[in-house]
């Protein structure tokens, strides 16, 4: 599963994209989230205020019971500022 | 229908040119350009705009979809930049064209309000202070949540 950070959440982490295999009752966004938040203090930090993350799920946007399976390119990041 | 995310600069003209070569059937277009604003003493200059290449084409293909579902619209353009601007760079330029003018203003306002909040952009702002994310503005989502009502 590809994980790609975007943004301040990016900084936090401290890394753009990185290769995960979560066990296998990682199974859906909120989960996955969980689990990503126990990787390092900056992933923890990142992810501690859930309503300002945002996940998109092969490029579509994803609600927090969506699943999510390996092979899958989760993206996480911030409520969008552009135009 | 035509979307682009690209890091050099546009032209207008020749983009609304573009948009009704060879067409007899339009009778108007609209169009919005969003320009890099020098707050002042908050802001140092310029701007980084990140993107999310692959998902941001398919978010704004989307916004422009759900345009022409909603208004009788005879073309629309997207052009959206990232990287490096300064103040006074064109950010973004929206534009539809319809046989009549009311179509093509609301569409076009639909636009931008819509890939505000849809679109993967975020902006990192120079600021004295060093650079800054931008945060996502509540009046940003009223706008665009104006457009669920309207419906």
């Amino acid at each position: 599963m590809k994980i790609l950070w975007f943004a301040w959440l990016r900084t936090r982490v401290g890394t753009a994209a990185e290769e995960v295999t979560p066990p296998a009752d990682v199974d859906t966004v909120a989960t996955l989230l969980d689990w990503l938040a126990t990787r390092s203090p900056g992933h923890a930090e990142a992810l501690a205020q859930r309503t300002v993350v945002r996940v998109a799920v092969n490029q579509a946007y994803a609600k927090p019971d969506q699943p999510v399976r390996s092979g899958d390119e989760i993206a996480i990041f911030p409520p969008v500022t552009g135009g | 229908m035509a979307i682009r995310v690209q890091r050099e600069d546009f032209d207008v003209g020749a983009e609304l040119s573009g948009l009704t070569e060879g067409r007899t059937d339009i009778g108007a277009i609209t169009s919005f350009v969003g320009l890099v604003r020098d707050f002042g003493a908050a802001n140092a200059g310029g701007m980084t705009l990140e993107h999310y290449p692959g998902m941001t084409e398919k978010e704004l293909a989307a916004v422009e979809r759900e345009a022409h579902a909603r208004w009788k619209l005879s073309a629309t353009l997207i052009v959206h930049r990232f990287g490096r601007l300064e103040p006074g760079d064109r950010i973004v330029l929206c534009a539809a064209a319809s046989p009549h003018r009311e179509a093509a203003f609301e569409a076009c306002h639909f636009l931008i309000d819509w890939l505000k909040t849809r679109a993967p952009f975020w902006k990192l702002e120079d600021t004295p202070q060093g650079q800054k994310w931008v945060e996502a503005r509540a009046d940003d989502d009223a706008a665009a949540q104006k457009w669920e009502t309207r419906r």
